[in-house]
């Protein structure tokens, strides 16, 4: 048996230890294994993911005051196996992706903006919140043989102030405002329905650090014109109308966006450009816009060290 | 003549000096050489006895996306691909 079909296995065992129906693997991220007893799910975390954090979130995540903003495992116990840490989930129905018009932009932002209320010093002691340290792995796992691949390189090194540097340190400039509590990967595959209500998942990247980071893939995407304004505004007006503390709660939100954006548009270029190179293909129209905007970034962001001269 | 396109049959037209060749069938013109330049001759004759002070740009309208990003003719023109894989996949994806 080969240590994959082990790794099923033993999570099918695991799964029926929960759950109620038998063990089926769901399709998922290349890195992460999941699979379904009926009523649970059972997750393998990537390779390479650190216990003791981890454990830190599991045990964050079964706090009272997340419940309805968070999905709450079934247990907190992270259990190894095949060298791989696994924990276990209830099962919710998570968006139709044959039909992202039904996502819920309104449902999401209101989660949001609630899980960015609670004080993080309520909780067990979190880490940092993941969001702003992803960039730089992405972008390093980037080949800048090709024009696009440079571009996005330029872009990356055009917002290095603002991003962790190699060794995870906080940059320069980097916003403070570390008592705050962050989702630190929110994006429409984190949406499940349970029970008939909207809820977030995945504790992976739970932490303290700056919400902002919790909006910056619908912020990229709108300012790079791949969604449309009136879903971003009604996204942003419902995350502001339940007080939601990334963005002021009127007039522009870009002061506190223009980074977590930014670097969110450089990010999904860098993954997009080397998917692209992996698969041997030109870029397909949404990913040559993500190229695009990262040179527009290039440009903003030279623009904004040049000094008027008198 | 013949339609380059469809193969139907072209009727020949004057208008203001230029000929024009258009197909019955599909509609499509054809331009003679020097018809395009003639064209555009006569419309910038015609705009600048109609001409009108061009509008101020307008103020940046709040919530327009930021100075970055996509510039306004563009926006819009993305949205028709909603359904390609790699925006489903990006909306739903680490």
């Amino acid at each position: 048996m080969s240590e994959s079909e082990e790794l099923i296995s033993e999570m099918g065992r695991i799964g029926l230890r929960y759950g109620d129906a038998p063990p089926e693997v769901l399709p998922t991220r290349p890195d992460v294994v999941i699979v379904r007893a009926g009523s649970v799910v059972v997750k393998a975390h990537a390779p390479g993911t650190d216990r003791e954090p981890l454990v830190r979130r599991m045990r964050a995540v079964r706090h009272p005051v997340l419940r309805g903003i968070l999905l709450d495992p079934v247990t907190e116990e992270v259990t190894e196996v095949c060298g791989r840490l696994v924990t276990v989930w209830p099962t919710g129905v998570p968006v139709d992706h044959d039909d992202p018009d039904s996502a819920p932009w309104e449902a999401s932002a209101r989660l949001l903006a609630r899980l960015h209320a609670v004080p993080a010093g309520a909780l067990p002691p979190l880490p940092a919140a993941g969001g702003p340290a992803r960039v730089g792995k992405t972008v390093a796992r980037l080949d800048g043989g090709t024009a696009a691949g440079r571009v996005v390189l330029r872009a990356f090194d055009s917002l290095a102030a603002f991003l962790p540097g190699p060794g995870g340190a906080p940059g320069p400039d980097a916003r403070d405002g570390a008592d705050l509590l962050a989702h630190g990967d929110w994006h429409m595959g984190q949406m499940v329905r349970l029970h008939g209500e909207w809820i977030i998942l995945d504790t992976d990247d739970l932490g303290v650090g700056d919400p902002a980071w919790d909006l910056s893939r619908p912020a990229a995407w709108f300012a790079a014109g791949l969604l449309e304004p009136q879903v971003w505004h009604r996204f942003l007006d419902a995350y502001r109308a339940e007080g939601g503390c990334a963005v002021p709660p009127h007039g522009e939100p870009w002061e506190r966006l223009e980074v977590p954006a930014q670097a969110m548009t450089v990010q999904l270029a860098a993954a997009a450009v080397a998917a692209a190179g992996r698969e041997g293909r030109e870029l397909d129209e949404v990913e040559q816009v993500l190229v695009d905007t990262c040179q527009r970034i290039v440009q903003f962001r030279r623009a904004c060290h040049s000094v008027p001269t008198q | 003549m013949q339609c380059p396109k469809c193969r139907g049959n072209m009727r020949t037209y004057e208008r203001n000096g230029v000929h024009i060749d258009q197909c019955d069938g599909c509609r499509g013109i054809f331009l003679d050489y020097g018809e395009l330049e003639t064209l555009t001759r006569m419309e910038s004759q015609w705009s600048q006895q109609h001409a009108t002070p061009p509008p101020p740009p307008p103020p940046p309208a709040h919530g327009a996306p930021p100075a970055w990003g996509a510039p306004a003719p563009h926006y819009g023109g993305h949205y028709g691909h909603h359904r390609q894989r790699s925006w489903v996949g990006m909306l739903f994806s680490t």
